[in-house]
């Protein structure tokens, strides 16, 4: 089995993730979508270290999943006090830093 | 032929020279600080200082006189001034024969003229100011004669200016007189910068500036450089005495005071520029282009002061137009150099109590008619001013140079000298002096009589002259024997006195004419001028300004010389202001305004950018992110290659 399938399912990833981004008000909807674009990041780097024969992709990939994790929780923490405050999760009510 | 100069060390009562100086400046000082508090007893203090100098002065000048004719100066440094570099200027006075007359002249006339100034200035709610810059002028006159080096003359120098612009603009309130002090700052101004530059050149071609030593290297230096050292000089001269091309100052300088004009503008502080030429004499002597150039100068300014005073009707200033003239004459007497340095300082002396007498004379008028100052409105003033018409009588015929009074004995030799100059400029020098003087005759005439004889012509509020009190009528007699005596007794002592500054008289002479028919000449053109005024305006004048010929006209205009200066120097100055101001407002503050408009704009449109949409960032991050794989890949691929 090539590992070009695995890239390709990276490269699908990514583009399902940007373009959840790009269409996609709700703000939770957004943070998986971005969690989606890590993963495929990760499963890039894996595939490349196995591809290469060397660990270096496999250890970025634990160092990009540990910023992940504390990007949730402060991802989350933001996305709970603007719920609290203006009752919406939409990211485009959230407008208010700018010219 | 050169001489070395040498001062001696100050001893005995001459070390306290600097006393001199002190004294009246230490009372401006009092009067000034202590401002209202000193009100009722100011003027007496003003009038103490400068009378206490004038006894100091005249024990050292006694004690100069007791010293050996080759060792009569004291020289007395008083501290460093300036260290810098190679220039070490001390804080230096010198008290030699020269500036021995001249402390003479400044303290003696100055005490009667303060003297005078407590009844003039009685009923002026400034008198004690009036007195603080009155001693502060003296005290700065007397730094100018006495300093040992030019930049102590200088600090003098500019001592004098300012209490001369104060004192101009005295009345400050009015107009006229703020204008009139401006003027005389200005033009001053454009002398000093030429005296201050021949300093420089003497410090940059000599290394130094003390009197000494500067006269003792003249020898060593270049024509050329003699030469614009020279005229540097006497634009500095020319500006002070309101000699031509500086002299439409003084006249406007009438605005002050009376008793200002008579001290400032007539007696002391206008013969600085005489004093500068004559202390200067080692280096005006050793360029013959340069004498004749100060000739020259004093020759025309003589002329025009004389042509001038006698279209004027403001009795000071055919009196201001006077003094100019009479400069002229010590401008005429310090170029021809040789003997005739010492006939100019004796014609300056005399001039100091003749016209000092005669200013004052003109304030007493002035104190009794309301301040009026229009000679067609005076006439017959003698029967109710006889102590001043007997004093102003004895001015007018000493300025006119009637034996035995002194302008006889102080004017008549430099006409005589004039002649003598050897070639052809002697005429032309001799003749400008002798018709000078019969045109002094003339408008002197025309002011004595217009003023104390003939039919009255007072305006209607003035129907009733009144004699000045007796302070100011005293120091008018003081000055008229003065007037009277001082000439014979100058003209026998000063130029053996003032030897040892100006070397021994040259005995060459190349006169044109015998002496005795000089002498018969001036006395002639001189009864003449007084004969044909006293025909002239005996039954007075018209009491307004009558339309006149083109000469007169000219003249009333101070021979276009302020149009002059206004089409030349003013009106092109004010349009250079005007386009640099449109300049400045247009041009540089359209380029600084411009561009910051530029940028506020620019950004204004920029932070446009900032939608606050989370997604649009995003999508410009995408696009960014696929541009720059893209040009990796393109590279990478060698699509561009």
């Amino acid at each position: 089995m090539t590992p070009d399938y695995y890239l390709v399912l990276a490269a699908i990833l990514f583009t399902i993730g940007a373009a959840g981004v790009l269409v996609r008000r709700n703000a939770i909807v957004l943070f998986m979508c971005i969690e989606l674009m890590l993963n495929a990041a990760n499963l890039a780097l894996v595939t490349f270290s196995r591809i290469n024969g060397t660990l270096d992709g496999q250890i970025i990939s634990f160092f990009v999943m540990v910023v992940a994790a504390a990007e949730v929780v402060i991802g989350l923490a933001i996305i709970m006090s603007i719920f609290r405050t203006r009752r919406s999760a939409s990211v485009d009510d959230a407008n208010l830093l700018k010219y | 032929m050169e001489q070395t100069v040498e001062y001696a060390h100050a001893t005995g009562l001459l070390s306290g020279i600097w006393l001199l100086v002190a004294i009246p400046l230490a009372s401006a000082t009092v009067l000034l600080l202590l401002g209202r508090k000193a009100d009722k007893w100011g003027h007496w203090l003003g009038v103490a200082a400068v009378a206490a100098t004038f006894v100091l002065g005249l024990a050292m000048f006694f004690s100069l006189a007791g010293l050996d004719a080759e060792a009569r100066s004291a020289e007395q440094s008083l501290w460093d001034f300036i260290v810098v570099g190679e220039l070490h200027v001390d804080f230096g006075l010198l008290f030699d024969p020269l500036s021995g007359v001249f402390v003479l002249l400044i303290t003696g006339v100055g005490s009667l003229i303060h003297l005078y100034a407590v009844g003039y200035m009685e009923h002026d709610e400034g008198r004690r100011k009036f007195f603080a810059y009155f001693n502060l002028f003296v005290a700065a006159m007397l730094l100018l004669v006495l300093g040992n080096n030019y930049v102590m003359l200088y600090f003098g120098w500019e001592g004098v200016g300012l209490a001369s612009y104060l004192l101009i603009s005295f009345w400050y309130t009015r107009p006229s007189a703020a204008t009139a002090g401006k003027k005389a700052f200005l033009m001053n101004r454009v002398g000093d910068a030429g005296l201050a530059i021949g300093i420089f050149l003497m410090f940059a071609t000599l290394g130094t500036t003390q009197y000494d030593e500067v006269f003792n290297g003249v020898g060593a230096l270049s024509a050329a450089t003699i030469l614009v050292l020279g005229i540097l000089l006497l634009l500095g001269a020319a500006g002070k005495s309101g000699q031509f091309p500086l002299q439409a100052w003084l006249p406007d300088a009438m605005e002050g005071p009376t008793p200002v004009s008579a001290l400032i503008h007539a007696a002391t502080m206008v013969t600085a520029g005489v004093y500068l030429i004559a202390r200067s004499n080692p280096i005006f002597s050793a360029n013959t282009t340069l004498q004749t150039i100060v000739v020259s100068v004093g020759a025309l300014t003589l002329l025009m002061g004389c042509i001038i005073g006698a279209a004027k009707d403001d009795i000071k200033r055919v009196l201001a137009w006077s003094t100019v003239s009479q400069i002229g004459y010590m401008f005429l007497g310090v170029g021809l150099g040789g003997g005739a340095y010492a006939l100019a300082i004796i014609h300056l002396l005399a001039h100091g109590f003749f016209k000092a007498n005669m200013f004052l004379g003109a304030g007493s008028v002035m104190h009794g008619m309301h301040d009026q100052v229009d000679i067609r409105r005076f006439g017959g003033l003698r029967k109710y001013m006889k102590w001043t018409w007997l004093t102003f009588m004895m001015g007018w015929l000493a300025i006119i140079g009637i034996p035995p009074l002194s302008g006889y004995f102080s004017k008549e030799p430099i006409i005589a000298a004039a002649f003598e100059r050897g070639d052809w400029t002697s005429w032309l020098y001799g003749m400008a002096a002798l018709l000078g003087a019969g045109l002094t005759a003339f408008y002197m005439t025309r002011l004595f009589v217009l003023t104390f004889h003939g039919p009255e012509r007072y305006t209607e509020d003035n129907k009733h002259p009144h004699e000045s009190p007796y302070i100011m009528t005293v120091p008018l007699m003081l000055l008229a024997v003065g007037s009277i005596g001082a000439g014979f007794l100058m003209a026998s002592s000063v130029p053996d006195w003032l030897e040892p500054t100006f070397g021994a008289e040259a005995v060459e002479h190349h006169a044109v004419m015998p002496h005795w028919l000089i002498t018969v000449l001036s006395l002639l053109v001189t009864v003449l001028g007084a004969g044909l005024a006293w025909a002239l305006f005996r039954n007075g004048t018209a009491k307004q300004e009558q339309p006149a010929g083109v000469l007169v006209t000219a003249a009333r205009r101070n021979l276009y010389t302020d149009a002059f200066n206004e089409a030349v120097f003013e009106r092109p100055g004010i349009y250079l202001t005007r386009a640099l101001v449109f300049l400045d407002n247009k041009g540089i503050d359209g380029a600084v305004n411009g561009l910051a408009a530029a940028v506020g704009g620019s950004s204004g449109r920029l932070r446009r950018l900032q939608t606050g949409f989370v997604r649009s960032y995003a999508l410009s991050m995408l696009t960014g992110v696929v541009l720059v794989v893209g040009a990796f890949l393109a590279i990478q691929l060698g699509w561009l290659a």
